[in-house]
C-alpha cells in the first residue's frame, strides 16, 4: 500500500505495525483459537492473544515516526481498547 | 480444474480422443491459450459430459416457468408481476481443502448466478454432509464450513433462511456443501446471457483478476509466470466486493443499456466469453490487456483461466458504454470495455495486437457427451436383505432420545444462529421449521417457501426410490407451511461416473426425481452435478433437491409445534412404516439395510395437497411431516416448540419400534382446533386422503400407546423437558 | 419531515430501514450517499446496519472516515437527531460521537436471535414515546456487539444517563442470562449526554411489523416522528474547508 504523494527521491520504507487488545480487555478471538488448538491436540498452550498485523510502505521522511504514530492512533488502532507497536525496516 | 500444457501433460487436461476432436473441429492444433480454454470448458464440471444425456429425462416445462435450464438460473412466476429466480450449486471439493473459504466462495458463486438473471438475491439455503461430528477431524471441518457460509452470507446481506445437515462416515473426506439461492426480479426484466449486436461493447465489471484457482504444480510451465507458491488452488471470495457487485449490477441493468450478462464463475473469463458468444451465435473480439489485474506479470493464459471471484461480464449497447462505466465508478468497482461483439461467430482473444485465440465459440461450449456404461452395484442384493426377527426391539424411550440427538434431527440452532436469517426483513418463518417462508414485500399478501432435502442412505439402498423420496420430502415440507410446489433445483452429488455401478445409481436417481416431479407437476428449472466425490471411499449417491413453493397468502402458514391444549392431533395420509433403511435401524442397531417400498406417487401427491390446502384454509393449527425417525420423532418435534405434550394412540404394528420409528413417505401430523375437525374431514374426503384422529395435545409429557392393545402400558411416556434436553444440545434461555 | 438514511459501500439494512420509515411509518425518507457533504434539510439521520467496508479493520472504522461523517459531526453538534443501528452504532463509537467500543461477541461467534431490551432513558428523540422500564422484543444480528467501556467511563456514563437500553428478560430483569454477547452492564444502546445521538445494537427496523415477528421496534420510529414534528429542521453552521488530518479529529 503506497500512500499518495511520494516525495521525489525519498526511498520507500516498510513499516510493520502490530495492534493488540489492551491487557484488560476480553480477547474472545484469542480464546476461541486456544480452544481450537486444544481440540486439535496441541496441548500445553496456556494462552493465545490475537492481534492484527499491517505492512505499510511509505517514503522515508524526517517525520516518519510521527506520521506512523498518527496513522496508528487515528485509524489502525482504537486507542480506547488497543495498544500498538511498530518497527521500520 | 484448469491445466495448460505442461511437459508431462502435453494435451493439458484433455484426453487423447478429446484432443483429437479439438484438432478435427479446428482443422489444426489448438494454440496454448485455446488448449487451456478447451481444458476447462470440456471439464466435467463445466461440460457435464457424463451427465448431460441423463439430465434430459428431467421434466423442465410447466405452467409458470419463465426460464428453464440452460441459463444461469431458472425462473418461475412468483405472482404479482414478479419472477422467482432459483438455483443450487455445489462447492464440495474446495470445501474439503479449505472449509471456510470453499464454503464462502460457494455462497458467492450461487449468488452471482442469480444476479446474472437480473434478480436481487433474497435468500439462501444450505445442504451439508459431513462425517460423524464427534470425530476430531470432522468437527473443525464442519464448523469451518458453517462459519464460511455465515461470514459470506451475512456480510453480503443475503439471509440464509434454512437448510439441512446430515452425517455419515462416507462423507468424512468428502464433505458436501450445496447452496441454493433465491432471487426476485420483475418478470419482464429477466436478463439473458445471449450476446447480440455487432459493435456492442463487451464490458468487464467487478474485482481485479488475480491467480485464484490455479494450482501451483499443474501450472509450472513456460506458459505461466510468477512464483508457483504464490498461487492457490482455492478461490478467495470477498463478500464486501460481492455486495458492491450486486448493487452495481442492478444499477447497470436499470439503465437499460445492458444487452446480456453472465457471471464469471467456474472457468472465469473463458466461460463467460464462450458461452455468451455461443448462445448468441455471434463472435467477440477482446484484448486481455484491458482486463484489470491484481497481480503483476500475469500471462494472457492466466488472465483467461483465472477463477478470481466477484466478476461479471456484460454486453452493452454501442454508444451507451459510459452509462455502465459510470455505475462502476460510483461503486468503486473496476468497469472496463475489453472488446466488441462481432457478427461472425468467431471468438478472438488478443494479447495486445497478437491474437492468441481465434475459433468458433460453439466448439468450446458444445463439448462431447458420453454414454457411460451403467451396471447395478453388486452390494445391492446384500444390503437389501433385512431379517426383522434378528433386530431386537429397543427400549422406545431410549431410542427416541438417541434419535433426537442425531445431527439430522437435533436442533440446528448452533448453526442457524450464526446466519443472519432476518436481513431484508422478508423472513416470516425462520430456520427450524419444515420450510422457510418469505413474504413478497412488493406483491402482498403473497409469499414464497423454500425447502431442501436429500437422503443418501435411502439412495444407497435404492437410488430410484431415494430420488423420488427427495422430491416428495421437499414437497411435504412445503405443504406443512402451506405452500404449493412451484419449481425444483437440484445438486446431484455422486462418486466417479466412470465406474458403471456409480453411473447406474446416477441414472436411477435422476429417473426417480423425474417421476416424482411429474407426479407433483413441478418442473426442474436448473441444477448442478458434482461427480468424483470419492476421496478414500465413495459417498452414498446423494441427490439433493431444493424446492420453491408459493403461498397465496403468507399469513396462512403453519409451523410444527402444537399451539393449544386440547387441540386434536391427526395423522393425514397413510403409509406402511418399515424399519428398512430407517434412521432407527442405523442409529440404534448400526445397520444400513433393507428394501425401500416404491411410494404410491398419486396417493402421496394427494396427501401433500390435502395438507397444503388444510393449512392455507386455517384448518390445521400446526403441521409437521413424518421423516427420519418416523412417527415418534415427529411427535416429539411437535411437543418441543411450545413445550406442550400429547397423548397419542397409534394403530397397526405389533412391534413398538416399527410403529414408532418405522418410516414411510406421505404422512403428516397436524393439530386441529376441535371446532374445525368437520371442515378438515370434508376436505380430506373430497381429496380421497385418509385422516386418522390419533390423540390430543396438552400436558407436559409425550405419551404414545398402542391403539386397542391389551397391555395398557404406553410404549412411550417421556416428559417434554427430557425431549427438549435431548433435542437442543445448547441449553440456554431462548 | 424527511429522514436521511446514510448508505455506505457495504450497508445492508438501508432498504429495510427505508421500508419502515416510508412504508410503515408513512414519513418521507431519502438515502444519503456516503460521499455527500451536506445533511441540510433533514429532520433526522439514521446510520443503518450492515457491513460497511466489509467490517474491515474494525466494524465502522472506515465508514467513520467518509465525507458524509464530517457533515454528521456538525449535524449532531447542532442538535440534529442521529440514530445508529448496529453497524451504525459501531460507526458512531468509532467517531467518538458516542462513548465506548464494540468488540467481538464473548461467545466468539455471530449471533442472530431475538432479545429483549429495557428502556432506560426516555428523553431522547428515539424513546420519547416510551416509558422507562418498557421491555421491547427486537432481533440482534452481529458478531461485534459486545459493548465495552473502562470502569471509570462506565461510572461517568451511568451518572450522565447515557445508557439508553439494557438487555433483559421477559419481565424486564437485567441479568447475565439475558446478555447475548458479554456487553458490560448488559448495555445494548447508548446515547450522547444530550440524548440526541443514540446508538443500539438490536435492529428496530426488523421488528416494525407483526408479520416478521414483532412490532416493538416501530415504537422507536414513532418516538422519532413525534419528536421531529414538534421541532424545526436542525440548522447546521457552515463547515470549515477540509485539509489533511481533519478526518481524524476528535480521536
Amino acid at each position: 500500500m503506497t500512500g499518495g504523494g511520494t516525495t521525489v527521491g525519498a526511498r520507500l520504507r516498510t513499516v510493520r505495525v502490530t495492534v493488540q487488545l489492551k491487557p484488560g480487555v476480553l480477547d474472545a478471538q484469542g480464546q476461541a483459537i486456544l480452544k481450537g488448538l486444544d481440540a486439535l491436540g496441541y496441548g500445553g498452550v496456556s494462552a493465545v492473544r490475537a492481534g492484527r498485523y499491517f505492512e505499510i510502505e511509505m517514503p522515508d521522511t524526517p517525520d516518519l515516526d510521527a506520521r506512523v504514530r498518527a496513522m496508528c492512533e487515528g485509524l489502525l488502532a482504537n486507542p480506547l481498547i488497543e495498544d500498538f507497536r511498530y518497527d521500520v525496516a | 480444474m484448469a491445466a495448460v500444457r505442461t511437459p508431462d501433460r502435453p494435451l493439458g487436461a484433455l484426453r487423447p480422443d478429446e484432443y483429437a476432436e479439438v484438432c478435427r473441429r479446428l482443422g489444426r492444433d489448438p494454440s496454448p491459450a485455446e488448449l487451456g480454454m478447451f481444458g476447462v470448458m470440456w471439464s466435467e464440471h463445466c461440460a457435464y459430459k457424463h451427465s448431460r444425456a441423463t439430465l434430459r429425462r428431467l421434466p423442465t416445462k410447466g405452467r409458470g416457468v419463465l426460464r428453464g435450464p440452460g441459463e444461469n438460473a431458472g425462473a418461475v412466476d412468483a405472482g404479482g408481476g414478479w419472477a422467482a429466480v432459483f438455483k443450487m450449486e455445489s462447492h464440495n471439493h474446495p470445501s474439503a481443502v479449505a472449509p471456510f473459504h470453499g464454503a464462502a466462495t460457494g455462497v458467492g458463486g450461487i449468488i452471482r448466478d442469480v444476479l446474472a438473471m437480473g434478480a436481487r438475491p433474497v435468500a439462501l439455503l444450505d445442504s451439508l454432509r459431513f462425517g460423524p461430528l464427534d470425530e476430531p477431524a470432522v468437527a473443525p471441518l464442519a464448523h469451518g464450513v458453517v462459519a464460511g457460509i455465515a461470514a459470506y452470507g451475512n456480510s453480503i446481506g443475503v439471509p440464509t433462511v434454512g437448510g439441512e445437515m446430515r452425517c455419515a462416515p462416507c462423507y468424512r473426506a468428502n464433505p458436501l456443501v450445496n447452496v441454493a439461492c433465491l432471487g426476485l426480479v420483475p418478470a419482464d426484466r429477466i436478463t439473458t446471457s445471449r450476446a447480440a449486436g455487432p459493435g456492442n461493447a463487451v464490458v468487464y465489471l467487478g474485482a481485479r483478476t488475480g491467480r485464484d484457482g490455479m494450482q501451483g504444480a499443474a501450472f509450472a510451465s513456460a506458459e505461466l509466470a510468477g512464483n508457483p507458491t504464490d498461487r492457490s488452488a482455492v478461490q478467495m471470495g470477498d463478500p464486501f466486493t460481492g455486495k458492491l457487485l450486486i448493487e452495481a449490477t442492478l444499477e447497470a441493468l436499470a439503465t437499460g443499456a445492458v444487452v446480456a450478462i453472465q457471471d464469471m464463475g467456474a472457468a472465469g473469463l473463458t466461460c463467460a466469453l464462450s458461452e455468451m458468444s455461443a448462445r448468441g451465435e455471434v463472435g467477440m473480439d477482446v484484448d486481455l490487456n484491458h482486463v484489470p489485474r491484481r497481480e503483476e506479470g500475469m500471462t494472457p493464459e492466466e488472465v483467461l483461466l483465472s477463477e478470481s471471484q466477484e466478476r461479471m461480464l456484460l454486453v452493452v449497447q454501442a454508444g451507451r458504454e459510459e452509462e455502465v462505466l459510470r455505475v462502476g465508478r460510483r461503486w468503486e468497482l473496476p468497469a472496463v470495455v475489453i472488446g466488441r461483439v462481432v457478427a461472425e461467430p468467431v471468438l478472438t482473444v488478443r494479447d495486445g495486437e497478437r491474437a492468441i485465440v481465434s475459433l468458433d465459440p460453439r466448439h468450446l461450449t458444445d463439448a462431447p457427451a458420453y454414454a457411460p456404461p451403467a451396471t447395478p452395484p453388486a452390494y445391492l442384493a446384500e444390503v437389501r436383505r433385512l431379517d426383522l426377527a434378528a433386530v431386537p426391539v429397543h427400549d422406545p424411550a431410549d431410542a427416541l432420545l438417541t434419535l433426537l440427538r442425531r445431527p439430522g434431527t437435533a436442533s440446528a440452532r448452533w448453526v442457524f444462529r450464526q446466519y443472519d436469517h432476518m436481513v431484508q426483513t422478508n423472513t416470516v418463518v425462520a430456520p427450524g421449521a419444515d420450510a422457510a417462508v418469505l413474504r413478497l414485500k412488493d406483491a402482498p399478501p403473497r409469499g414464497l417457501a423454500l425447502a431442501v432435502d436429500g437422503n443418501g442412505r435411502s439412495c444407497y439402498l435404492d437410488p430410484y426410490v431415494g430420488g423420488m423420496l427427495a422430491v416428495l420430502e421437499a414437497a411435504q415440507n412445503l405443504a406443512c407451511v402451506g405452500a404449493a410446489p412451484a419449481a425444483v433445483t437440484d445438486c446431484l452429488n455422486f462418486a466417479s461416473p466412470e465406474r458403471p455401478e456409480v453411473f447406474w445409481t446416477f441414472t436411477q436417481a435422476v429417473d426417480g426425481i423425474a417421476r416424482a416431479c411429474e407426479a407433483l407437476e413441478v418442473p426442474v428449472v436448473g441444477g448442478n452435478v458434482s461427480f468424483y466425490n470419492e476421496a478414500g471411499e465413495g459417498i452414498y449417491p446423494t441427490p439433493v433437491v431444493a424446492m420453491l413453493g408459493r403461498l397465496d397468502d403468507v399469513q396462512r402458514h403453519a409451523t410444527p409445534g402444537w399451539t393449544a391444549e386440547g387441540d386434536v392431533i391427526v395423522l393425514v395420509g397413510e403409509g406402511i412404516p418399515v424399519l428398512d433403511g430407517s434412521e432407527y435401524l442405523e442409529a440404534i442397531h448400526g445397520r444400513v439395510a433393507g428394501r425401500l417400498r416404491e411410494p404410491d406417487l398419486l396417493a402421496v401427491a394427494r396427501a401433500i395437497r390435502c395438507v397444503r390446502e388444510a393449512v392455507a384454509e386455517g384448518l390445521l393449527a400446526s403441521a409437521h411431516d413424518c421423516a427420519e425417525g418416523g412417527l415418534a420423532v415427529a411427535l416429539a418435534e411437535c411437543c418441543v416448540p411450545a413445550r406442550l405434550g400429547a397423548r397419542v394412540a397409534v394403530r397397526g404394528a405389533d412391534r413398538a419400534d416399527v410403529a414408532l420409528f418405522g418410516e414411510a413417505i406421505g404422512r403428516t401430523i397436524g393439530s386441529v382446533r376441535a371446532s374445525r375437525m368437520p371442515d378438515l374431514l370434508n376436505l380430506a374426503r373430497r381429496l380421497a386422503v385418509p385422516v386418522q384422529v390419533i390423540g390430543t395435545a396438552g400436558g407436559d409429557r409425550l405419551v404414545v400407546a398402542a391403539d386397542g392393545a391389551p397391555d395398557p402400558r404406553p410404549w412411550l411416556d417421556v416428559p417434554v423437558k427430557t425431549l427438549v434436553q435431548a433435542w437442543d444440545s445448547i441449553v440456554e434461555e431462548s | 419531515m424527511t429522514i436521511g438514511i446514510v448508505v455506505f459501500p457495504g450497508s445492508n439494512c438501508d432498504a429495510d430501514t427505508h421500508h419502515v420509515v416510508r412504508g410503515v411509518l408513512g414519513q418521507e425518507a431519502r438515502f444519503v450517499w456516503h460521499q455527500e457533504t451536506s445533511l441540510d434539510g433533514l429532520n433526522a439521520v439514521i446510520l443503518p446496519g450492515g457491513f460497511s467496508y466489509g467490517d474491515y479493520l474494525r466494524a465502522g472504522a472506515i465508514a467513520a472516515t467518509s465525507p458524509v461523517m464530517r457533515a454528521l459531526r456538525g449535524y449532531a453538534a447542532a442538535g440534529g437527531p442521529v440514530l445508529g443501528i448496529c453497524n451504525g452504532f459501531q460507526t458512531l463509537v468509532e467517531m467518538r460521537l458516542l462513548p465506548g467500543a464494540l468488540l467481538l461477541n464473548a461467545p466468539g461467534e455471530f449471533r442472530c436471535q431475538h432479545v429483549r431490551i429495557r428502556v432506560e432513558r426516555t428523553d431522547t428523540p428515539f424513546t420519547c414515546a416510551l416509558r422507562e422500564g418498557d421491555v421491547l422484543r427486537l432481533p440482534i444480528a452481529h458478531g461485534e456487539g459486545r459493548y465495552y467501556v473502562t470502569d471509570r467511563e462506565l461510572a461517568r456514563i451511568t451518572l450522565e444517563r447515557q445508557i439508553a437500553f439494557r438487555y433483559c428478560d421477559g419481565t424486564g430483569h437485567v441479568g447475565l442470562a439475558a446478555n447475548p454477547n458479554g456487553a458490560i452492564d448488559n448495555i445494548a444502546g447508548v446515547a450522547s449526554v444530550s440524548g440526541t445521538v443514540l446508538g443500539l445494537m438490536p435492529h428496530p427496523e426488523r421488528a416494525s411489523e407483526a408479520i416478521v415477528g414483532s412490532a416493538d421496534g416501530l415504537r422507536i420510529f414513532e418516538s422519532l416522528a413525534r419528536w421531529v414534528t414538534t421541532r424545526p429542521v436542525p440548522a447546521v453552521a457552515a463547515q470549515p474547508a477540509a485539509h489533511a488530518g481533519t478526518s481524524l479529529e476528535g480521536r
